[in-house]
């Protein structure tokens, strides 16, 4: 008998610190049971917070967690069962799968939001967050304080937040209600609106709070879609300016019009989808290609552009309407040359990796990456485009020829030489237009097509042979299309743009940025 | 523009000669509808294809008429004519769909099938009217001419010449292709008019209807060309020809160049538009591919081979590459753009004065 006593006496002292533990453990038989002992552990679980709890909620809302005969709870691990209390395998000889019903597939979202809000992986953290914030209970309200308390990732916390205060708002603390409502209002978002439109009717005695908080929302989600309209014309604007500014050194500078532009753009994103072609077998060198294609791009197109110019152009300098055509001409040859080799399919040019995704700006402004680089790309192109014509040699060289060719010549500058090099540095622009365009368009053989228009447009707003009047007339032309399209769509709006511009060519048919003294006579 | 292209004023037997080519070249192209009603095994026998292709070819021919007058005389080279030509076809089109009435696929008696398939209710007002022939030839000249107007009341009242004239009306046949592919325009966006049954009363598959679209076009063009002939050898001729070689000095002389601008650029707007009507039930088909900035360039060409600041070179032109596309096309689709991307290289290199300056002398 003593033994006997001694005996449990022992088992429990061993048992002892596992029971402290173990909510786990004590919640478990009840997945045996009835629909509304199942749904009563598993908020149980859902509560205790253990690790282990997660992957057995996760089994049991698959349909995949088992119950042996005797009350044992079997948790699927590859082909084995192994026993949820104590971890070890057990047999599966008369086990069958635990059922579930409405009421139990409810506590289970409840309590594996719970349980993922303090999981290791953030994205799962996120996810919760996300889920508790849709389920709004009273209850959550600890769960998500003690969670807080915890996370430093400020993504989670913002959702962390917004999660709490909808839970305060359907709780009974009226003192946190009114905070909820005050905060909810400061976050901004659409989700919080929606939740505050719901608690206006809920609650009457805070109707006057809770519009207060619809309106700062509004005005939040007005400034950010403004600021993404920006952005988005923005980011055409710098697609038009590196198409233009190639223009505004053939056609601004040296007073060539080249049908053709288009097509040396197109050049340049096949020469893109070439080089990615070639580095696609070198892993390493994989993501970088379209780094790489930026200088081979800019020596395709150059090297064409110099042999247009010493072919064919030179013998039609004076002669602008002939120009004209000459080159429409070569650009149809270069669109079919192109078709034939490469097929009119649209070939892909992938995004590398360190290009994808998007950035949320604070306030929630979606950017996406693609887009952004496009922007920085524009600027840095013409940051150098600026520095090659003021700083170097060969800009000194064309500003001169332009200004006055034959004095140029008696000091020695080699006339055509310089006219050679100036063409391909404008040609070799449209090539890295080309590598550009490559990320956002498709590769096709009429895909510069799209875009000489509206290039010739922006040197012609901004102001023949200004780079400053190519880059405000680039980014103008770029935000007030994406602020039309909302209202008339994307193809009225380019409708409206080109008229806007032949009424404003009325006013100032020199463009915005005229040139004044003895450039501007020719 | 240089001033090499003298303009044609050949006095006393090269002119004579060259009357006589034209009448003959007039009465063979007269006789292709009656050689296709001889019998197929005849050794004159001109089949259905060569009648209806011809067709198009003189409305193309006049289409280059319109083109040479502006840029050939004034030196307004517009990019934008097809735009002219397209519109006129569309307000043809738009007959033609009227005088469909309950015969479409939905048999609605008023609506075109494509406005039953949209959830139109009742035609757009910009619809009605076309029903009625006359209307409809007014309207296929007042529209382009009207745009023509705008447009080029615009651009020559600020003095813009040149290339950025090239520009912005090369601008304005891409924005009404854009605007037409629109289905809510209510002109059948992408798909345009076709399935036209009939016109004047007269059904359109049927030789007669064929033959009688041929004589039209071809009355359209010798009344076209002699109306732009007058013009050319008028005082008004002289005066746009200056204007083409140094318009600053016509200014200071007095002239109101952009009055004589504008009226040769209407002119030439109506011209093109009333080909394009001629054009639309030879072919069957107007969608606003026709409006596409190629188009107009292309015909742009035509002149351009044919020898510009010459009448007869328009139209020699006009037929002499659309053969050429014709032939190609069906022997080796590939080589045409090759083709003609090199006609517009070879002409503007090698033969500025286009093939009637292989026939003249070159002027000192």
């Amino acid at each position: 008998m003593t033994r006997f006593i001694l005996r449990i006496s022992l088992l429990l002292l061993l048992a002892l610190p596992a029971r402290a533990q173990d909510a786990f453990t004590a919640a478990l038989p009840g997945l045996a049971g009835g629909f509304g002992d199942i749904a009563a552990s598993v908020e149980r679980l859902g509560a205790s917070g253990d690790p282990r709890a997660l992957p057995l909620l996760r089994a049991l809302q698959e349909g995949r967690l088992q119950k042996a005969g005797d009350g044992r709870i079997l948790l699927p691990d590859g082909a084995r069962l192994l026993d949820a209390a104590t971890g070890q395998p057990a047999e599966a000889a008369g086990a069958e799968a635990v059922r579930l019903n409405n009421r139990v597939r409810q506590a289970l979202r409840g309590a594996l939001g719970r349980l993922q809000l303090v999981s290791p992986d953030p994205a799962e953290r996120l996810a919760a967050a996300e889920a508790v914030f849709r389920s709004r209970s009273a209850e959550n309200i600890p769960l998500l304080q003690a969670a807080l308390a915890r996370e430093t990732v400020p993504r989670i916390r913002t959702q962390m937040e917004l999660a709490l205060a909808a839970s305060q708002l359907v709780g009974s603390d009226a003192e946190a209600k009114r905070d909820a409502v005050a905060r909810l209002g400061a976050s901004g978002s659409v989700e919080a609106r929606a939740v505050l439109i719901e608690a206006r009717n809920a609650n009457p005695e805070m109707a006057t709070a809770i519009e207060v908080s619809i309106a700062t929302i509004e005005r939040a989600l007005a400034i950010r879609r403004a600021a993404e309209t920006l952005f988005q014309g923005l980011s055409l604007g710098s697609v038009l300016l590196l198409a233009a500014l190639g223009l505004a050194i053939t056609f601004g500078v040296m007073g060539v019009i080249n049908m053709a532009h288009g097509e040396f753009v197109m050049l340049g994103a096949y020469a893109t989808f070439v080089v990615q072609e070639a580095c696609r077998g070198i892993p390493w060198l994989a993501p970088w290609s379209l780094v790489l294609s930026v200088p081979a791009a800019f020596l395709v197109t150059a090297a064409c552009g110099a042999l247009l110019e010493r072919g064919l152009i030179r013998h039609l300098y004076g002669r602008p309407l002939e120009t004209l055509l000459m080159t429409f001409g070569v650009g149809m040859i270069l669109q079919q040359a192109v078709r034939l080799a490469f097929g009119a399919q649209n070939r892909e040019v992938l995004s590398p990796p360190w290009m994808q995704g998007t950035i949320l700006l604070p306030g929630d402004i979606a950017v996406t990456q693609n887009r952004l680089w496009i922007i920085v790309f524009g600027l840095i192109v013409l940051g150098l485009v600026f520095a090659a014509i003021r700083l170097t040699r060969f800009g000194l060289e064309m500003r001169a020829v332009v200004q006055n060719r034959r004095i140029a010549a008696t000091m020695g500058i080699r006339t055509g030489r310089v006219d050679a090099m100036t063409f391909a540095f404008g040609s070799g622009l449209a090539g890295m237009a080309g590598v550009a365009l490559s990320q956002i368009d498709n590769v096709s053989p009429n895909l510069g097509t799209g875009y000489i228009i509206d290039s010739f447009m922006v040197v012609v707003f901004g102001g023949v042979g200004s780079l400053a009047g190519t880059l405000v007339g680039a980014m103008s032309l770029g935000v007030v299309n994406k602020l039309l399209e909302p209202y008339a769509g994307a193809v009225l709006a380019k409708v409206f743009v080109l008229v806007a511009i032949m009424l404003f060519i009325q006013r100032r048919p020199k463009g915005l940025f005229a040139l004044k003294g003895r450039a501007a006579e020719s | 523009m240089s001033a090499s292209i003298a303009s044609p004023a050949p006095a006393g037997a090269a002119r004579l000669t060259i009357r006589l080519v034209l009448i003959g070249a007039v009465l063979v192209l007269a006789l292709l509808p009656l050689l296709n009603r001889l019998p197929p095994d005849s050794a004159l026998y001109v089949s259905d294809f060569i009648v209806s292709i011809t067709g198009k070819w003189i409305t193309y021919a006049i289409l280059a008429l319109a083109i040479d007058l502006a840029w050939g005389y004034a030196g307004i080279l517009s990019l934008g004519h097809g735009a002219f030509f397209a519109l006129g076809g569309y307000a043809m089109g738009m007959h033609l769909m009227r005088l469909i009435g309950p015969r479409g696929v939905y048999g609605h008696p008023t609506l075109p099938d494509f406005m039953v398939f949209l959830g139109y209710k009742e035609l757009p007002w910009y619809w009605l009217g076309f029903d009625h022939f006359p209307f409809m030839v007014l309207m296929a000249m007042a529209v382009p001419g009207m745009l023509a107007l705008v447009v080029g009341y615009l651009a020559f009242r600020s003095r813009i010449t040149g290339v950025y004239l090239s520009i912005i009306t090369q601008a304005m046949t891409y924005a009404l292709m854009l605007a037409f592919f629109r289905n809510d325009m209510g002109f059948g966006g992408n798909n345009g008019f076709t399935d036209f049954k009939e016109l004047l009363g007269m059904p359109l598959n049927t030789d007669a209807a064929r033959a009688a679209l041929f004589y039209a076009s071809l009355a359209l063009l010798v009344v076209a060309f002699l109306v732009c002939t007058r013009i050319t050898q008028s005082k008004l001729g002289r005066v746009l020809v200056a204007i083409r070689d140094a318009e600053s000095r016509v200014r200071f002389l007095g002239y109101d160049v952009t009055q004589h601008k504008l009226f040769v650029f209407v002119l030439s707007a109506v011209l093109a538009g009333l080909a394009g009507a001629l054009y639309v039930p030879q072919v069957g088909i107007i969608n606003p591919g026709e409006f596409s900035p190629g188009n107009s360039i292309e015909a742009v060409i035509w002149v351009a081979v044919g020898g510009r600041g010459t009448l007869v070179g328009a139209v020699l032109g006009a037929f002499s590459v659309n053969a050429l596309k014709t032939w190609l096309t069906t022997v080796a689709p590939d080589l045409w753009l090759f083709a003609l991307g090199g006609l517009f290289v070879a002409v503007t290199l090698f033969l500025p004065r286009g093939l009637i300056g292989l026939f003249s002398k070159a002027p000192k």
